[in-house]
């Protein structure tokens, strides 16, 4: 997972070639519980740096979905909003949320690394 | 990512059972000034479908348990406030019911039992003490009254419940649904009822905070698990119960709520209890507003304070509790719209984060309940 970048907003971030793949991390959906629903971006939107990018619903709470970085949608994961427990049964790899066209690669240098995000997790508690 | 994040205040009142919730890793949350679990490792899901298959364990101590004493004077002061036939409430009984204020506006709902020389009733947690000093005050501080916290309360919910309890307490499996008794236990007298609000038999266990532990663990042993108060929501809201502060409020009547089953229609014609000319006005002359069931067609969840709409987008209401119900696989919903557009399958439109999505008004409960309505042989 050396990789992969995490924001504040505990998404995760792999990029290969100019395409991000974005989900949200482990630790998140510990904190979300079950998760029940997801409504992703669609195919040719564009979203903009920490915008809105999507809903998940656990069975406690709506939580919006952040973009760390900004691009246009190439591709979202509909075996995710088909079977929304598959995020939190395998959240940091085939239950990605959205993939996009990297719009501005400099956005990525300020997210975190794997140690730098564990610790802010660690620290923020949420 | 998410927003949802809740803290734990110094001060906060804790039950007897708070530090076997910690052992089995409660993620807790604050509830009426209490710390309560929330959920457990295996989750709201599982601990829900856990209920329904078997038993679950809820911590209710935080719920008020209100003795007051008296006899005649008493029933007859009673049913001035409530719409029940007290009168003829055989002593072991319970019923449900309301606190209203001369508007018929509930100030709580409650579990209220005929015991000897008294009366049990119980109140929701974050009303308690309000209704307390109502109640002192309706009955003009003329009896007894105990709010009692020196007594723990805790549910046994679902189908193996009445086997597991009946090991422990012997013959607890006697009760029929809205019923209880006394029962001895480590030489102490407990009170059972036949009771719940999960949709499944189960009982509630009166007991003294110092064997509320030992009690729990035993159940434990017995193969029944903790549940936290998230699939308590679950479970009540499949099972179509209201929850005080979402679907019962102070500006709310029973027939609004459409909770006019649970009023005595001989007390309901006679009158004579608080609220009661506007009950009698409205069963004659309807209510412009009704609790209703909800269920969306898709898979998005309408959350509290959703606007629904009609067909010709004519704002018509709001729900009140909404969220994903693990038995019926799908999310449910409940809330309030004009009663012109209450009728089952009127096609509705919930409006969620800006888009409107279809959903139906369907009959309560959306699972079925399983309570056992006569004693077991």
């Amino acid at each position: 997972m050396s990789d992969f970048k995490f924001s504040k907003e505990h998404e995760w971030l792999k990029v290969e070639g100019g395409i991000a793949t974005i989900g949200i991390t482990k630790h998140a959906t510990e904190m979300l519980g079950d998760i029940v629903f997801v409504e992703l971006p669609d195919v040719g939107s564009s979203v903009e740096k920490d915008g809105n990018a999507g809903v998940v619903e656990s069975t406690k709470a709506a939580s919006d979905v952040y973009t760390p970085i900004s691009g246009e949608v190439v591709e979202n994961n509909q075996a995710i909003v088909d079977d929304p427990a598959k995020i939190n049964s395998d959240p940091e790899n085939g239950a990605w949320f959205f993939k996009l066209k990297i719009k501005d690669k400099t956005e990525i240098d300020s997210l975190m690394n794997k140690e730098e995000y564990e610790k802010f997790a660690k620290e923020s508690g949420s | 990512m998410y927003r949802w994040v809740e803290r734990v205040n110094v001060g906060i009142k804790k039950t007897s059972l708070n530090k076997l919730h910690k052992e089995y890793q409660a993620k807790f949350v604050e509830f009426a000034g209490y710390e309560m679990p929330i959920q457990y490792k295996e989750g709201i899901i599982e601990e829900h479908k856990f209920t329904r298959a078997k038993s679950g364990i809820f911590d209710v101590s935080h719920m008020g348990q209100l003795f007051i004493y008296g006899e005649e004077d008493l029933v007859k002061d009673l049913e001035k406030i409530f719409p029940l036939d007290l009168q003829n409430l055989k002593t072991n009984h319970s019923k449900y019911s309301f606190l209203m204020n001369d508007a018929a506006g509930i100030h709580d709902d409650l579990i209220i039992t005929k015991l000897e020389s008294c009366f049990l009733i119980i109140l929701n947690a974050a009303c308690k003490e309000n209704d307390f000093e109502i109640l002192k005050q309706l009955l003009n501080n003329k009896y007894k009254m105990v709010l009692d916290e020196k007594r723990s309360l805790i549910a046994i919910q679902g189908p193996k419940s009445a086997e597991i309890l009946n090991q422990i307490i012997n013959n607890t499996t006697s009760l029929s649904f809205m019923n209880g008794d006394w029962f001895e236990y480590e030489n102490q007298k407990i009170f059972v009822t036949r009771s719940g609000y999960t949709g499944e038999d189960g009982f509630e266990v009166s007991l003294s905070n110092d064997l509320a532990e030992q009690f729990t663990k035993r159940l434990i042993n017995k193969g029944a698990k903790l549940i936290g108060l998230g699939a308590r929501d679950t479970l009540r809201l499949e099972a179509g119960l209201c929850l005080y502060g979402h679907e019962l409020d102070i500006k709310k009547t029973p027939v609004e709520s459409n909770l006019k089953w649970a009023m005595s229609k001989v007390r309901v014609s006679n009158g004579g209890f608080i609220g009661s000319k506007i009950i009698s006005d409205q069963l004659i002359n309807g209510t412009k507003q009704i609790r209703v069931g909800i269920k969306p067609e898709g898979k998005v969840i309408a959350r509290e304070k959703t606007k629904i709409f009609n067909d010709s987008e004519l704002l018509i209401g709001e729900v009140t509790s909404g969220t994903f119900g693990p038995s019926v696989n799908g999310p449910v919903a409940m809330g309030y719209v004009d009663n012109k557009f209450s009728e089952k399958n009127t096609k509705i439109f919930l409006e969620i984060r800006g888009k409107k999505y279809p959903a139906n008004i369907c009959g309560l409960p959306f699972y079925k309940k399983n309570y056992v309505k006569g004693a077991n042989k």
